[in-house]
């Protein structure tokens, strides 16, 4: 991106995630990873750091894309202000006592354990034992009812995925009644790391923050004193109340892994290798400007144009005197998640119009569109017949821009037409075909890019999907800090024991002593 | 240093009365003070308002916001009542009259909203199964001592100055009160008061010295700072980690 017109601000660095969605077969590896290293203690059983949810389906917790029920995120008032959507400072501190825009433990749902122990326990008999499941918030025996990704594969959806929020507009009567001719594709979530982060803003102790370094949303344990205003102004609803503590908790990016040059858990980990690492420059001067753009629909824009060109010698000289070491600068140049999001184009955000500016990108799923074109009695591999589906069959398409772009069909249109344009491209090259390069230009992408995005998006290395730097040996003292214990040690762990007179005697009477 | 002396506890004073009202409540003011600072220093983690709303919201709906704008109320109405001398109102044009008049009134109004609110606090408490197996031993110890001081302070109230002909506690416990932070004990003062004021100011005592180690420590807490700090916080990784480990995830030892 041309900037050279622009004053660059203050050059900040994020780590920040794109995944490509068409490749999520919904095997919830990285859900499953992610819950053994961060949430498996006793109060964050229902937390869920990275969840993978069901599209269309209501998600988790339920409908917490509906904003006019949980007010997450900002919004503008009516001078064109930004302001969270869950009112202004003073309001916030009325609503310490009670939260009215808080989801409750239904919202997500009972976390339940099971008697594993009545398997081998039980007395000889002509039954066979079983482990009944057992509420871990009440120890009582409880039937399982729901669960963060209970639509699994569109499972039970005629009964409940008509709850999605996203199914607002008109064209949304056709998904629920016909579904027969229905799609479906998988969206893992975590938090977004927003470049605006509402759950920071709303935090009234000031524990939660954003790194300086590398963008990261943590929270202060130490800090936090339990007023849960982050919780209702996050509009992902990725921060949790932990319920045995009383104090926040979410996705922390893996920052002990990250900050040693690996990659998080769940990328890591992602069975279909669909995550892409890197770091983004911004300008963190016009990140509040970006996110007060009048239109929804512009938000996409704005928020890429607080992005820098990590190749523009400006930006370089900007961020070196912003003090951003040489080897970031190195690796945001070599940054998967800068060439799919502002050079090609093909990554979109998660409901821009939250205003957060989330860094957790996505490219769109074809496979909805495909189904259509099959559906249809059409050919996959004919780029025609896809451009043709991708502007007739408004459906899929719709509900991807009420996803990514605020809306805009337009938008979502043509990033897939651009991925139609590769898949056949390169299927020619491979059969040794001629003529791709017009459905090529078509779309807007030269040979040269399209051979880039081919090696970023269907051959994927490690190297090319990873590009994490480490965190600077300067900062080794305060590293060090975290590297003799485990971050996430429960009361009564190894080591002397510190006074916790606000953690509970957790006396839960399940055989499994209340873990999960 | 010419003032006279303090007029040392007459012979009249017994020695239950020195340990009930001078001695108790010294201890009682050391442990909160002591107590505060070593659990600011030690438990910061353990430093929190410790909600259980995402568990139940139906009755912390009501009792919450109860409660609490009661409990503002009602501080504040001892603040009134105990450290400002009735001569200081008198001489501000307060009447006793008018004085009482507006103590009784809004002190009712003040303890019920409390007294209901904490109820309901109470009740779901109780009734709410998985948070009552979340209840710690210090919960078990505050919720008891701060309803008994509640209701001892309500029935007091209601049973002297709402019912009752009135009792002048500004003469009586005010001293008292007033002479343990003058550093001139008045044990004398208070030992005459009725039966349900001394309770009432001997379970305040109490709760004072199981502040520190509740969660009504979440009260120094309470967030102005909110008000007036910018929306976004920056905070450095190495500033993070020389005070301890800022992670997202559990508590740690920390390096302190």
């Amino acid at each position: 991106m041309p900037r050279d017109h622009v004053t660059v601000g203050r050059v900040m660095a994020q780590i920040a995630m794109v995944m490509n969605l068409d490749k999520c077969i919904g095997c919830h590896t990285c859900s499953v990873t992610c819950k053994q290293t961060w949430t498996n203690r006793t109060g964050v059983e229902y937390a869920w750091f990275n969840n993978v949810e069901t599209k269309p389906g209501v998600g988790y917790p339920r409908r917490y894309e509906d904003q006019e029920q949980w007010k997450g995120g900002w919004a503008l008032d009516r001078r064109g202000r930004l302001v969270l959507r869950s009112g202004g400072r003073v309001r916030r501190l009325l609503s310490l006592f009670s939260n009215p825009d808080l989801p409750a433990i239904e919202d997500y749902y009972e976390p339940v354990t099971y008697d594993y122990d009545n398997l081998v326990s039980a007395p000889a008999g002509d039954d066979m034992p079983v482990a009944r499941p057992r509420s871990v918030l009440t120890g009582r025996p409880t039937a399982i009812t729901w669960g963060a990704n209970w639509e699994d594969g569109l499972g039970g959806a005629p009964e409940n995925a008509g709850g999605d929020p996203n199914l607002s507009g008109a064209w949304a009567e056709k998904v629920r009644f016909e579904f027969e001719q229905t799609f479906l594709f998988h969206l893992p979530r975590l938090c977004e790391h927003c470049l605006n982060p509402a759950c920071v803003s709303a935090c009234p102790s000031g524990a939660m923050y954003k790194r300086v370094e590398d963008g990261i949303v943590l929270v202060d344990q130490d800090r936090c004193r339990g007023w849960r205003m982050c919780v209702t102004a996050c509009p992902y609803k990725k921060v949790y109340v932990n319920h045995a503590t009383g104090k926040a908790e979410k996705c922390t990016f893996c920052f002990p892994r990250v900050e040693a040059g690996q990659p998080t858990v769940c990328s890591e980990t992602c069975v279909g290798r669909l995550r892409y690492l890197g770091l983004l420059l911004y300008d963190a001067d016009r990140v509040g400007e970006a996110a007060a753009t009048e239109d929804d629909q512009d938000l996409l824009d704005a928020q890429r144009g607080v992005f820098l060109d990590p190749r523009d010698p400006a930006v370089r000289a900007a961020a070196r005197a912003s003090g951003i070491p040489e080897d970031w600068l190195d690796a945001a140049r070599r940054s998967p998640v800068y060439d799919l999001v502002a050079r090609h184009k093909v990554a979109l955000p998660l409901h821009p119009e939250y205003r957060t500016l989330p860094m957790v990108w996505y490219v769109p799923p074809l496979s909805p569109v495909l189904d259509a074109v099959d559906a249809a009695g059409g050919d996959q591999d004919d780029p025609d017949h896809v451009f043709a589906a991708v502007t007739r069959l408004r459906i899929p398409l719709e509900y991807l821009a009420e996803l990514f772009t605020a809306g805009d069909t337009g938008v979502v249109a043509g990033v897939l037409m651009k991925l139609t344009a590769l898949r056949s491209y390169m299927r020619g090259r491979a059969l040794g075909e001629e003529g791709g390069e017009a459905a090529l230009a078509a779309a807007g992408l030269t040979a040269r890019e399209a051979e880039d995005l081919h090696r970023l998006l269907a051959v994927a290395k490690y190297a090319d999907r990873y590009v994490v730097p480490a965190a600077h040996k300067e900062d080794a003292a305060a590293l060090t800090a975290t590297e003799d214990r485990c971050p996430v040690e429960s009361p009564g762990g190894p080591g002397p024991r510190e006074v916790m007179l606000g953690i509970p005697a957790l006396r839960r009477d399940t055989p499994a002593g209340g873990r999960p | 240093m010419n003032a006279a002396p303090a007029p040392l506890p007459a012979a009249s004073t017994s020695g239950a009365d020195l340990l009930l009202w001078v001695a108790v409540p010294y201890i009682c003011l050391a442990v909160f003070v002591v107590g505060h600072v070593w659990r600011y220093r030690q438990d910061q983690f353990g430093w929190t308002s410790r909600t259980s709303q995402l568990l139940e919201h139906r009755w912390l709906r009501f009792g919450g916001p109860l409660f609490h704008s009661g409990a503002f109320m009602v501080i504040a109405g001892h603040v009134g009542g105990l450290a400002v001398p009735g001569s200081w109102t008198e001489a501000a044009g307060v009447s006793e009259h008018v004085y009482h008049t507006t103590a009784v009134w809004a002190g009712s109004v003040a303890g019920l909203a409390m007294v209901a609110g904490l109820g309901m606090l109470c009740a779901r408490r109780l009734l709410t199964r998985s948070i009552r197996l979340a209840t710690d031993r210090s919960d078990k110890l505050l919720f008891p001592l701060l309803a008994a001081t509640v209701v001892l302070g309500i029935a007091a109230t209601a049973a002297h100055n709402v019912f009752g002909p009135g009792y002048d506690y500004r003469s009586t416990v005010s001293v008292w009160f007033r002479g343990l932070f003058a550093l001139r004990p008045r044990p004398e003062a208070v030992s005459g008061a009725p039966l349900l004021f001394r309770l009432h100011a001997l379970s305040a005592c109490l709760l004072f010295a199981a502040w520190p180690f509740t969660r009504l420590v979440h009260v120094w807490s309470a967030p102005v700072g909110y008000l007036v700090r910018p929306y976004l916080v920056y905070r450095r990784r190495s500033a993070a980690a020389g005070r301890g480990l800022p992670t997202s995830a559990g508590p740690g030892p920390g390096s302190r």
